[in-house]
């Protein structure tokens, strides 16, 4: 069977979500070979192995860590030129889709971006994209080259399929440009406690309807009782009200949650952008007339103040 | 020595308009009011303000587009740039990002350029892709996803908040540079901007004045295909309940009944 690499997103070893699903749609195509740059090889493998890659090729540097993308594209390339692979496949978040985009052209390849959906075709893999703020859907093939395609968040569930998954050093030997943006200083971003927003089941987003930082607890407080991620709005977030690294759209996070509860959200179609997929949505907004009662499973009109805290007791008392 | 800086802009359809796509699933650009893009647009503050830092220094703004783009190039003259360049050619229709950044990378050089800014991804496409490529093509720096971003000395300096942490960032110039939509509002054009946009020069250019074959570009040169473009079925209406004391109960009951609690 052809072989597939799988760009392993992770922080130290500690694989994230979408690199696992991005195994389990990479076995419709060929047998994943995962890609680890950076430290934690050995510790991923076992996790990479569980979800079926065949192979990890692991190298570790510290140009990885000390220089932006370039260096990681010189390693994913070489990776690429040992395997011959049917396809490329990596996790569309913006440094994925910046290392897929450099690697596409080296190699002369065609590029697909934010694939929510990938089965495998007679021509090669064809890619399923939600384009226009999510209102069409798109199946995409690439044409000239080794597909190369990012995959977004939350597009399948991660399946167990135990496979080998030996690490095998891949030797890499940086080009002139791997060294050109230097990486002076990085401040990680802390930890809320809650899940990964882009990966999180479930979402609670609040808007310019909360009013204040001060309220933002409103929110945070029903995410905490249903076990979910908070979001906001551009406009909570250009207030000041929550950090930017929340804010769900167009220009901040795609989510698509199995359940997305918008609190205070007009619905604008720059924030439809990030959460039109989303698989069962819910509104609370005291305008009857917000457009985001369009796209709703479930609206409730009336104030945020009331209905928010009251679901939140009631979700309390039901779970016990 | 005048600090040469390039910023690439696009123009797009209005994304509040019914953006849809024509017969031969390429995005249509006729039936849709189009305008610069509103993230490009932060690009071109940037280069405002980068400007005004440095001693001299001239802003060349370029397109790839339709006849009708020119309406984009001339809002980003109105804000402050000093020059355009307009790259327009019957064959680059259906061009896709491969493509674009080909042509974009010898605009760049028949410009000369000290410094390329974009927009982080257009607001059609929204690949934000371009800016990585441009850079890996024209094989200088990428300093993208900035939300902030400064020039001295001959190096750019930024910030980009990334997923997982904010990294400072530095690379000499020449360079390629992105911004995002949190790098500071973009200027409105003055009503002086906007007479004075209609002086400043537009140079036009096809594949030829760039040495580009036709067959590079366009929907026939392109690296990927689209299949099939099929509108996304509306939402099914669902219930809406107007609160009257009850309205989290009412949620909570809703939710259960979908097995979330
Ligand atoms: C290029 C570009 C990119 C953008 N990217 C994004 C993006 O990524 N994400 C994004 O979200 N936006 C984005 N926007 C902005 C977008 O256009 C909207 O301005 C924004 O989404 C509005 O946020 P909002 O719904 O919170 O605020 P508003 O539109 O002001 O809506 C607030 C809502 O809260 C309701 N409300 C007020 N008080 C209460 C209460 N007590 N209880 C219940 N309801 C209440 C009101 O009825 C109203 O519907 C972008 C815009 C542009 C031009
Ligand atoms: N046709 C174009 N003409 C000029 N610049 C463009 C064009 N397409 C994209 N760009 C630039 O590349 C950035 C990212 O675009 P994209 O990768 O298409 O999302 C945009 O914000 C622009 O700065």
């Amino acid at each position: 069977m052809a072989e597939v690499l799988v760009y392993v997103d992770h922080v130290d070893g500690a694989v994230r979500k979408p690199t696992l699903e991005l195994l389990t749609l990479a076995r419709r195509v060929g047998d994943p070979i995962a890609v680890h740059l950076g430290p934690g090889a050995e510790e991923a493998a076992k996790v990479l192995g569980e979800h079926g890659a065949v192979k990890v090729l692991a190298a570790d540097a510290p140009e990885f860590g000390d220089y932006l993308v370039v260096p990681k594209v010189d390693a994913l390339q070489a990776a690429y030129e040992a395997v011959s692979p049917a396809a490329v496949l990596v996790p569309s978040s913006a440094e994925g889709k910046e290392i897929a985009a450099r690697l596409a052209v080296r190699i002369g390849s065609g590029i697909i971006t934010d694939a929510v959906d990938l089965e495998a075709g007679d021509e090669g893999p064809v890619a399923t994209q939600s384009v226009f703020a999510a209102s069409f859907t798109t199946k995409s093939r690439v044409t000239k080259g080794t597909p190369v395609i990012t995959v977004k968040p939350n597009s399948a569930s991660p399946e167990a399929a135990p496979a080998a998954g030996a690490v095998e050093q891949l030797a890499v030997s940086f080009g002139e440009q791997a060294t050109g943006t230097k990486v002076v200083s990085r401040t990680p971003r802390e930890s809320t406690g809650r899940p990964e927003l882009t990966e999180a089941a479930i979402v609670v987003s609040g808007g310019r309807g909360v009013n204040g930082a001060e309220n933002f607890p409103v929110i945070e407080g029903l995410a905490d009782s249903l076990g979910a991620a908070v979001g906001a709005s551009r406009a909570a977030v250009d207030a000041g009200w929550y950090p930017h690294s929340s804010q769900v759209g167009q220009t901040g996070k795609s989510v698509s949650p199995q359940l997305y509860i918008a609190a205070g959200i007009s619905g604008a179609i720059q924030h439809r952008a990030g959460m039109q997929t989303s698989k069962t949505i819910v509104a609370i907004n005291k305008d009857a007339e917000a457009p985001i009662f369009d796209l709703v499973d479930y609206g409730v009109v009336g104030d945020l103040f009331d209905v928010v805290p009251q679901l939140t007791e009631e979700v309390k008392t039901r779970k016990g | 020595m005048s600090l040469r800086i390039v910023v690439c802009v696009k123009y797009v359809p209005d994304a509040t308009g019914d953006r849809h796509f024509a017969e031969d699933l390429t995005v249509d650009r006729d039936d849709v009011d189009g305008l610069l893009s509103e993230l490009d647009e932060y690009a071109v503050e940037q280069a405002l303000q980068i400007a005004d830092e440095a001693d001299e220094a001239e802003i060349t703004v370029l397109t790839i587009g339709p006849e009708d783009a020119k309406d984009a190039l001339r809002k980003a003259l109105s804000m402050g740039a000093h020059k355009a360049i307009h790259v327009e050619d019957d064959d680059l229709h259906g061009t896709d990002a491969l493509g674009t950044s080909l042509v974009l990378a010898k605009a760049v050089e028949h410009a000369g350029y000290d410094l390329v800014i974009c927009g982080m991804a257009s607001t059609d496409g929204g690949m934000g892709v371009l800016p990585a490529i441009l850079a890996e093509r024209l094989g200088v720096p990428q300093v993208t996803l900035l939300s902030e971003v400064s020039v001295a000395d001959g190096k750019v300096t930024g910030r980009r908040d990334g997923d997982t942490a904010s990294e400072q960032l530095e690379a000499a110039l020449p360079a390629v540079v992105s911004v995002t939509d949190q790098s500071g509002e973009a200027r409105y054009p003055s009503f002086k901007g906007i007479m004075a946009a209609k002086k400043k020069p537009v140079e036009s250019l096809d594949l030829s004045d760039l040495g580009i074959e036709a067959d590079e570009v366009g929907l026939d040169g392109a690296w990927t295909k689209v299949d099939d473009a099929a509108e996304r079925p509306a939402r099914t209406a669902g219930t809406i309940v107007k609160d009257e004391g009850e309205g989290g109960k009412q949620l909570a009951e809703f939710l259960a009944g979908q097995k979330f609690i």
